[in-house]
C-alpha cells in the first residue's frame, strides 16, 4: 500500500439545526479504490463537497500529499490534485468528447491537435476507450461517465471522487467502470469511491471506510468483513427496527393500477411497460428498485401529473387515470413527494402556507362562498397542531420552509398529509434524510395509521425500511414490476439480485 | 416571541429600493459630472417641492401607472412576464372608446360599459398570448411584444375607419357624450386642474388584488405557481389553466389603464392618446415588488419624476431626457438589491431558525398566535 495521499483529521460541518459530519478521520493511500459507504444521509456527499472544496469544514485539517491544505473551491481541490466525478453528468451534448474535455481547461493544451492528442493518449492510457470526435449525444451512459473521468484526468487530478458513480449504470457497465478504476489504480492514481452499494463495494475496493450519522465508525479491509458486517456498520446497532406487527391488510382494494404503460416523450425505451398492481385497506406495498428505474412515474402517473399511455388507475372502483391531481388528491391520496424541495414545498413561503399547499380545496382550509377564500386561521391551527404532533422543530409556524432542517421539514410534510387521514398514502422515500429518532416516529405514524386502513405505497431506497415495513414487495426494473417478494422471507441479496437483474454472486463478480 | 420577524423583514424590504434610489443618484450625478452639466442645479430642480398644478399631475400619471403596474405585478406573481400590457390597454381604450362614443346607454351606465368594453377587449387580447403559451408553448414574453405591434397596426388602421371626417390632422374617435364624462375631484386647492374621478377604480384595483392574491384559493394557487411550478403542480394545481387565467386578469386589469384618461381627460381615443404606459408599468411592479401598497410608492415616485423633470430644460439647461437615465438605474438597481436583500433573508432565517431551536430546545409550542 502507498503512502497516505489523503489525511481527514476531525473534520466537523454544521448546516443551519443538523450536523452533517462531526470528527471525520479519513486517510486514503495512493494507488487503491478507498470506498466511503454509509446510509443517505449519513453525511457522505457533505464529506465529498468538503474535500472537493464545494465546503468549507467548520473544524478540523485537510492534507493532500503530505501537504496541508485549504480548499476553499473546486479550483484549489483541481489545484492540489483532486478531481470530482458527480453522480449527475455535467457533459454539453451537442458537443464531442473532445470539446466536452477542453471546455473550461483551454489553457492546458489549447482546443487543437494539442489537445486531441493528450485526450487520446490519457484515453489510451487507462483504457477509456473513448474517441475524441463522438458527440456526447450518441454515447451510452458508461461512455458518458468515462468522459467525466477523462475531463478530471485531462485536468491533471491524481485523486479521483466518484459519487455514487453505479447508480445510473446497468450491471454490465458497473463492470466495465470497475475494470477502468483497476486501471487507474494500476497506473498509481487514487480513487474515492462513494457508495451504499455494499456488494460493489467489497469487489472493488481496497479499503472501505463507513460513515454513520455523520461521523466515521469504522475503517475495514474487504476481505475482513461480508455485505452483512459492513450493512450492520452502516444501520448501527441502535437503529430502530421497522418491522412491522401482526398483518392488517384486508381484502378490500383501494388502489388498483392496471396494465398502465407509460411512453417516454423523448423516445426510447418506455418508462413504464404493463404495470399491475394492487394496494389494499391497511396494506403498505413497497417498491424496490435502482433509482431511475421507473419509481418517480409510477408515482406520477398515481398522482396524475402524467397520464398514462394506456392502462387505468382505479381508485375504489372508479377509473381515474384521466382524473387531475387536484381530483385525486381530494379523492383522499396522500403524497410524500421524493423531492421534497421540487415537489413538495414552497421554500419561500411559510410553514402555515406550506401545510395548506397540496389541500388547498380541503374543507379545513376554505371558507367563504363556494370555498373560494382560504382561511387562514384555520390553517394556522392546522400548521400548529402539526408542529406538535409531529415535533416539527421550528420557532414559529410564521417562518419560511427554508429555513428548516431538511428532517424537519420532511417531519411537516408526513404531517400535513397524514393529519387529512388519506385513504391511500403514496410515499416516496418518506424518511430520506431525517435523523434517527425521526424515521422511527414516521414509521410509528404510519403504521398506526395501516392499523386504522391506510394503505401505502411505499417507495424507498432503503431495504431495511421496505422490507420492515411492506406487507408485499414489487421490485422494479426498467419500468417494468418483474418480481414479487414476501418481505418476511426475502433476503436483501435477493431483492439486490432482483432489482439489478442479475443473481446475486454475478453482481459481486 | 412572535416570530414573524414582521420589523425585521419590513426593514430589508425597505432597504433594497432606497439602496436602489441612492445607487441611482450617485450614477446619474457621476453622468452629469461627465457631461459638465450642473449637478446641484439639476437635483434641486427634481428635487423641488412641487406647485400645486404640478401635484395634480403627478396624482393622475401615479393613478394611470398604477394600475399599469398592477397589470404586470399579476403576471409577475406567478413568474408570467406579460410585457404586453402596452397593446392591451390601448386596443382596450380604442374599444371603449368606440362603444362609449355611441352614447347607447344614458350617463353612468355608458361609462360602465364603457369600462366592461376595455376590460373584456384587454382581457382577450392578453388572452391569445396565453392559449398560444398554453396549446403552443410559445414563450409571453414573445408573443406580447408581438402583439404589441399588431396591436399598434391594428389600432391605426381601425381608427381611420371610424374616424369621423373632421378635416382636422388629429384622428380621433368620436367624442363621448357630455354625460359620460366623469368629473374630476379638486382636491388640491388653488388650481383649475382636477385630480381623476376614476382615483377610485384604482382604488379598487388595489384592494381587489390584495384580496384576490392574499385572501383567496386562486391566489394561493397563483403564489404558489408563481414560487414554484413544480410544487404546484404536485399540489394539484392546474397550471395550464393558471396561467390562462392569469394572463386574462393581467389583461383584465390592463385593459382599465387608459380608462381615467379616457373618460376624465381625452374623452375619446386619438392618435394624441398617452402611449407607453404599459412599460412603465414594468418598472413600477418591479420597484413596488409587486405589492399592491409598494406599487403606490413607486407609482408616485415615477410620477414624480417624470413631473419634476418637465422644468429641467429651463432651469437648468439640461435634457428633461435625463430623467430616463434616472428611472433605468432605479430598475436596474432594484432588480440586482432586491436578490441581494432576499438571499441575504434566507440566510439570516436559516440562522435565526438555528439559533432559537438552539436557545429554547423545550420551548416549541410557544409560538405566534396567529
Amino acid at each position: 500500500m502507498g503512502e497516505p495521499v489523503v489525511e481527514l483529521h476531525a473534520i466537523t460541518k454544521r448546516f443551519p439545526g443538523v450536523v452533517a459530519n462531526k470528527d471525520i478521520e479519513l486517510t486514503v493511500h495512493r494507488g487503491t479504490v478507498h470506498a466511503i459507504v454509509g446510509e443517505n444521509g449519513a453525511g457522505k456527499s457533505t464529506l465529498m463537497k468538503i474535500l472537493y472544496g464545494v465546503q468549507q469544514p467548520d473544524e478540523g485539517t485537510i492534507s493532500v500529499e503530505g501537504r496541508a491544505r485549504q480548499l476553499k473551491s473546486p479550483a484549489d481541490a483541481i489545484d492540489a490534485g483532486i478531481g470530482m466525478v458527480f453522480q449527475h453528468f455535467q457533459l454539453a451534448d451537442n458537443f464531442t468528447v473532445l470539446e466536452n474535455v477542453v471546455l473550461g481547461a483551454e489553457k492546458l493544451h489549447g482546443i487543437g491537435d494539442g489537445a486531441r492528442r493528450t485526450v487520446q493518449e490519457i484515453s489510451d492510457a487507462y483504457g477509456l476507450d473513448l474517441d475524441p470526435d463522438v458527440l456526447v449525444e450518441h454515447l451510452g451512459v458508461g461512455a458518458q461517465q468515462r468522459v467525466e473521468i477523462l475531463k478530471v484526468l485531462y485536468r491533471g487530478a491524481r485523486i479521483i471522487i466518484l459519487d455514487e458513480p453505479t447508480a445510473v449504470l446497468v450491471p454490465q457497465e458497473v463492470d466495465e467502470l470497475f475494470d477502468n478504476l483497476r486501471e487507474l489504480k494500476a497506473e498509481g492514481l487514487t480513487v474515492i469511491f462513494i457508495s451504499h452499494k455494499l456488494d460493489e463495494v467489497l469487489s472493488v475496493a481496497d479499503a472501505i471506510t463507513v460513515i454513520r450519522r455523520g461521523t466515521t465508525v469504522a475503517e475495514v479491509a474487504p476481505k475482513d468483513v461480508t455485505a452483512r458486517d459492513l450493512a450492520e456498520l452502516m444501520v448501527g446497532s441502535e437503529l430502530p427496527s421497522p418491522s412491522t406487527e401482526e398483518s392488517t391488510v384486508t381484502d378490500l382494494p383501494l388502489l388498483s393500477v392496471e396494465s398502465t404503460s407509460l411512453d417516454n416523450p423523448l423516445g426510447g425505451r418506455p418508462l413504464l411497460t404493463d404495470v399491475n398492481l394492487t394496494i389494499h385497506s391497511g396494506e403498505i406495498v413497497g417498491i424496490a428498485g435502482v433509482e431511475g428505474n421507473g419509481q418517480d412515474e409510477l408515482v406520477e402517473v398515481i398522482m396524475g401529473i402524467r397520464e398514462p399511455t394506456s392502462g387505468r388507475i382505479l381508485l375504489g372502483d372508479v377509473d381515474t387515470s384521466s382524473w387531475h391531481t387536484r381530483e385525486i388528491r381530494e379523492a383522499g391520496i396522500g403524497y410524500i413527494p421524493a423531492d421534497r424541495h421540487r415537489y413538495g414545498l414552497l421554500l419561500e413561503a411559510p410553514l402555515w402556507e406550506n401545510v395548506v399547499l397540496g389541500h388547498q380545496t380541503e374543507p379545513v382550509y376554505v371558507t367563504g362562498p363556494g370555498g373560494t377564500l382560504i382561511n387562514g386561521a384555520a390553517a394556522r391551527q392546522e400548521a400548529e397542531a402539526v408542529v406538535e404532533q409531529y415535533d416539527v422543530r421550528t420557532p414559529s409556524i410564521h417562518v419560511t420552509a427554508g429555513s428548516l432542517s431538511g428532517g424537519n421539514q420532511q417531519k411537516l410534510i408526513i404531517g400535513r398529509e397524514m393529519r387529512r387521514e388519506p385513504k391511500v398514502l403514496v410515499a416516496a422515500h418518506p424518511t430520506r434524510g431525517v435523523d434517527v429518532g425521526a424515521q422511527a416516529a414516521i414509521w410509528d405514524h404510519i403504521k398506526q395509521a395501516r392499523r386504522a386502513g391506510l394503505g401505502v405505497l411505499l417507495i424507498s431506497a432503503d431495504l431495511e425500511e421496505l422490507v420492515g415495513l411492506s406487507d408485499t414487495i414489487h421490485v422494479i426494473l426498467r419500468g417494468r414490476l418483474t418480481g414479487q417478494f414476501d418481505p418476511d422471507r426475502v433476503t436483501k441479496e435477493e431483492l439486490g439480485a432482483a432489482m439489478t437483474g442479475a443473481t446475486a454472486t454475478e453482481g459481486a463478480a | 416571541m412572535t416570530s414573524r420577524f414582521d420589523l425585521r423583514r419590513m426593514g430589508m424590504a425597505l432597504s433594497a429600493p432606497i439602496l436602489a434610489i441612492i445607487v441611482a443618484v450617485l450614477v446619474t450625478s457621476a453622468i452629469l459630472v461627465a457631461a459638465g452639466d450642473p449637478v446641484g442645479e439639476v437635483w434641486g430642480t427634481i428635487l423641488s417641492v412641487p406647485r400645486p398644478r404640478v401635484v395634480v399631475a403627478i396624482i393622475n400619471a401615479a393613478i394611470v401607472y398604477y394600475i399599469s403596474a398592477v397589470a404586470v405585478a399579476i403576471g409577475f406573481r406567478m413568474n408570467l412576464f406579460n410585457i404586453g400590457v402596452d397593446g392591451q390597454y390601448r386596443i382596450a381604450a380604442f374599444a371603449a372608446a368606440v362603444v362609449a362614443g355611441e352614447g347607447w346607454l344614458p350617463g353612468p351606465l355608458n361609462i360602465l360599459l364603457g369600462l366592461v368594453v376595455a376590460m373584456l377587449a384587454g382581457g382577450l387580447w392578453a388572452g391569445i398570448a396565453g392559449l398560444l403559451k398554453v396549446y403552443r408553448g410559445v414563450s409571453e414574453v414573445i408573443s406580447t411584444i408581438m402583439l404589441n405591434a399588431i396591436a399598434t397596426v391594428l389600432v391605426a388602421f381601425l381608427l381611420r375607419k371610424v374616424a369621423p371626417q373632421t378635416g382636422s390632422n388629429i384622428v380621433s374617435t368620436k367624442p363621448l357624450p357630455e354625460s359620460s364624462h366623469v368629473s374630476g375631484l379638486p382636491l388640491i386647492p388653488g388650481v383649475s386642474r382636477e385630480v381623476y374621478g376614476l382615483i377610485i377604480l384604482a382604488v379598487l384595483i388595489g384592494v381587489v388584488y390584495w384580496f384576490i392574491l392574499g385572501r383567496t384559493r386562486f391566489g394561493f394557487d397563483l403564489r404558489a405557481t408563481g414560487r414554484s411550478e413544480s410544487a404546484a403542480v404536485a399540489s394539484g394545481v392546474n397550471v395550464k389553466r393558471m396561467v390562462l387565467l392569469s394572463m386574462i386578469l393581467s389583461g383584465v386589469v390592463a385593459g382599465l389603464v387608459g380608462m381615467p384618461l379616457l373618460f376624465g381627460q381625452d374623452y375619446a381615443y386619438g392618435t394624441t392618446f398617452q402611449p407607453g404606459l404599459g412599460f412603465a408599468g414594468i418598472a413600477i411592479a418591479l420597484l413596488g415588488r409587486n405589492h399592491p401598497v409598494g406599487i403606490v410608492f413607486a407609482a408616485f415616485l415615477w410620477a414624480f419624476l417624470d413631473q419634476q423633470s418637465n422644468a429641467l430644460q429651463i432651469t437648468a439647461g439640461v435634457s428633461d431626457r435625463l430623467v430616463l437615465i434616472i428611472q433605468g438605474v432605479i430598475v436596474l438597481s432594484v432588480v440586482i438589491a432586491y436578490e441581494v436583500v432576499r438571499r441575504l433573508n434566507v440566510r439570516i432565517e436559516q440562522r435565526r431558525v438555528a439559533q432559537a431551536l438552539a436557545a429554547q430546545a423545550a420551548d416549541v409550542k410557544e409560538g405566534a398566535p396567529a
